[in-house]
C-alpha cells in the first residue's frame, strides 16, 4: 500500500537537488558554520527529528574533517512542543530527545531538512530552552521553501526553493534507505 | 501507531502492540523527568481530576506529578471532602466533575469494574488507578517498563509473583500484561491466597516458595495486606514471613542477577527481608521513579481531542 503510494507520487516528482548538490550544499554550510562561529569551540549541533538528525550528523562529520576536533551532537523531538497538539484526535508517536551535554552558554545550531511555516522551529526553540540557556541559537536548513507563518529566518540555507502552498517538498536521505535527493511533489498533501 | 481509545480501564483489553507503544512513549518522558526543568507543555489547558475513593499516597502523588509535569491542571477529589458522603452516586459525582470540563479522570475505587462503569458514563477519558481486586493497569505498565529498562526481554522471561494473588489487582494486571508479551509466570502463595482456575490464565501455581523461585529472572513480591489478617487467610504474620518471606538465602535460588520488585508500601521483615529490599537486586525505587514517566505516557496518549 505504502509502496504503491510512493510509486504514484514519483510520477509527479520534480527534481530540485540531486545527491551531488545535497553534498555540496552541506559542505558549504559546514564552512559557513565554522566561519561565523570562528571555529567549533563552544558550538554544538542539534538535529530536529528525523531528517534534521541525519543532516546534523553529516554536518558534524564535515566540520571534523575541516577542523580537527569533534562537535557535540544532540537530537531533539519537538512533538511535545507542537502548537496543534490539543487539536489532534490521535497523539503523534514520540521519539526520544537526546541532548547528552549541557547547552547552557553554547552556541547551538539547530538543523532541519525543510523550513516551511516556521512552527517546527518555534517548537524546537522552546524545547531547547527547556534544556538550558544557550548563548545563541542559529538555524541551518537544507531547503527553505518560504510561506512562513512566524517571524523566523534561517542562518544557513542549502537552497531557496520558491513553492506554492499545495506543493510538497520531500527530502530523501541515504540514512532512510533512499538515494539523496530533494523533490517537489504536486498537490500530494502529506 | 497511536492509542485509539478513550480510556485505560485495564490491561486485559490491550494488545501487545498497545502495551509496547505505552512503554516506548514513557521512554520520552523518562528523559523529561531527568531534566533540570521537568516540565513540557503537552497538556497545557487540560484538566486532570484525581478521583480517589481509597487511601493512596504513592499512586495519587505519582499521577499528580505526572499531570503537572505535562502542564495540565490537577484537582484532587476524595470522598471525605466531597458530596459522596451525602449520598450522590459515583456517576453523578463524575458527571459534575465532567461538567467542569475535566478532560481526564483518574479513578481509584474499592469496587471492581468502577472504572469501566465510569468510562461508559462520561465523555472524559478515564484511567483506572485501581478498582477493587480487579486491575491496576498503570502499576503493571511501570513494572514492565522497569524490566525493559533493566535490559530484560519479555519473551520467555521467568517471573515469580509471590503473595496474596487472590486479592491483588497488581498481580492480576501483571499476569495479563506479562503473559500477553510471552513471559512465563509462576504464582506462589498459600492456597487461601491463590484464586481458583489461575492456571486458565497460563500461570503455574506453587505453594512452596523454594520450588517456585528456582531459576526465575524476576521476583515480584506483593504486599501482605495486614488489614486482612482477621479473615483467616493465614495463621500468623510470623508464619507467613517464614514460609513466603523473601530472604537473602531464598534470593540465591533465583537466577544470578535476578530482579526483586515490590509495588509498595513494603512490610520490612514480613514479605521481604530488609537486606533484600535494600540490595542491588531490588528495583523497588526504580519502580517509583518510572511510575511518573509511565503515567505521563498514558496521560499523553489519552489526551487527544475528543
Amino acid at each position: 500500500m505504502i509502496a504503491r503510494e510512493e510509486h504514484a507520487n514519483r510520477k509527479h516528482e520534480k527534481p530540485i537537488m540531486d545527491a551531488h548538490e545535497v553534498a555540496r550544499a552541506l559542505t558549504r554550510i559546514a564552512h559557513e558554520i565554522l566561519e561565523r562561529n570562528k571555529g567549533i569551540r563552544g558550538t554544538a549541533l542539534v538535529g530536529i527529528r528525523t531528517g534534521g538528525v541525519h543532516l546534523a550528523h553529516r554536518l558534524a562529520k564535515r566540520i571534523q574533517e575541516i577542523e580537527q576536533g569533534s562537535v557535540p551532537i544532540g537530537e531533539l523531538d519537538i512533538t511535545l512542543y507542537r502548537d496543534d497538539l490539543a487539536l489532534r484526535k490521535d497523539q503523534p508517536v514520540l521519539r526520544k530527545t537526546s541532548v547528552p551535554f549541557d547547552i547552557t552558554d553554547l552556541k547551538i545550531v539547530l538543523v532541519d531538512d525543510v523550513l516551511f511555516t516556521g512552527r517546527t522551529i518555534r517548537a524546537a526553540m522552546d524545547g531547547l530552552i527547556d534544556l538550558g540557556r544557550p548563548a545563541e541559537i542559529q538555524l541551518a536548513v537544507l531547503v527553505d521553501r518560504g510561506h512562513r507563518q512566524l517571524p523566523i529566518k534561517a542562518t544557513y540555507i542549502g537552497k531557496n526553493i520558491p513553492t506554492s502552498q499545495d506543493e510538497n517538498i520531500h527530502v530523501f536521505l541515504e540514512e532512510e534507505g533512499e538515494e539523496d535527493r530533494v523533490v517537489i511533489i504536486n498537490g500530494g498533501a502529506p | 501507531m497511536s492509542l485509539k481509545r478513550k480510556d485505560l480501564t485495564g490491561i486485559a483489553s490491550l494488545s501487545p502492540d498497545e502495551i509496547m507503544l505505552i512503554l516506548e512513549t514513557a521512554d520520552s518522558f523518562k528523559e523529561v523527568t531527568g531534566r533540570e526543568i521537568k516540565k513540557v507543555p503537552a497538556l497545557r489547558g487540560k484538566t486532570v481530576v484525581n478521583f480517589f475513593f481509597e487511601p493512596s499516597t504513592r499512586t495519587r502523588t505519582s499521577f499528580e506529578l505526572a499531570a503537572k509535569r505535562l502542564s495540565a491542571d490537577v484537582i484532587n477529589f476524595s470522598p471525605s471532602s466531597s458530596s459522596v458522603v451525602k449520598g450522590e452516586t459515583l456517576l453523578d459525582t463524575a458527571r459534575n466533575i465532567e461538567a467542569m470540563q475535566a478532560d481526564i479522570i483518574v479513578l481509584r475505587h474499592p469496587a471492581a469494574g468502577a472504572a469501566e462503569t465510569l468510562a461508559r458514563g462520561v465523555k472524559s477519558s478515564v484511567i483506572n488507578a485501581g478498582d477493587g481486586w480487579h486491575e491496576h493497569p498503570t502499576q503493571a505498565l511501570l513494572d514492565l517498563y522497569t524490566l525493559r529498562e533493566k535490559g530484560l526481554a519479555f519473551k520467555g522471561l521467568r517471573v515469580a509473583i509471590v503473595g496474596d494473588i487472590a486479592h491483588s489487582r497488581v498481580a492480576r494486571s501483571n499476569i495479563f500484561a506479562l503473559t500477553k508479551l510471552g513471559a512465563e509466570i509462576r504464582a506462589v502463595g498459600p492456597p487461601t491466597m491463590i484464586p481458583a482456575c489461575l492456571d486458565k490464565l497460563g500461570v503455574r501455581v506453587y505453594h512452596r516458595m523454594d520450588e517456585a523461585l528456582r531459576g526465575v529472572d524476576v521476583i515480584m513480591m506483593l504486599r501482605l495486606q495486614l488489614e486482612r489478617q482477621g479473615r483467616a487467610l493465614f495463621p500468623t504474620i510470623r508464619e507467613y514471613a517464614r514460609l513466603y518471606g523473601l530472604t537473602a538465602e531464598r534470593l540465591k535460588l533465583a537466577e544470578p542477577g535476578a530482579l526483586v520488585m515490590h509495588p509498595g508500601p513494603i512490610n520490612r521483615g514480613v514479605e521481604i527481608a530488609p537486606e533484600v529490599a535494600d540490595s542491588f537486586s531490588s528495583v523497588i525505587l526504580d519502580q517509583v521513579t518510572n511510575g511518573v514517566a509511565v503515567r505521563m505516557g498514558v496521560l499523553y496518549l489519552l489526551s487527544g481531542a475528543n
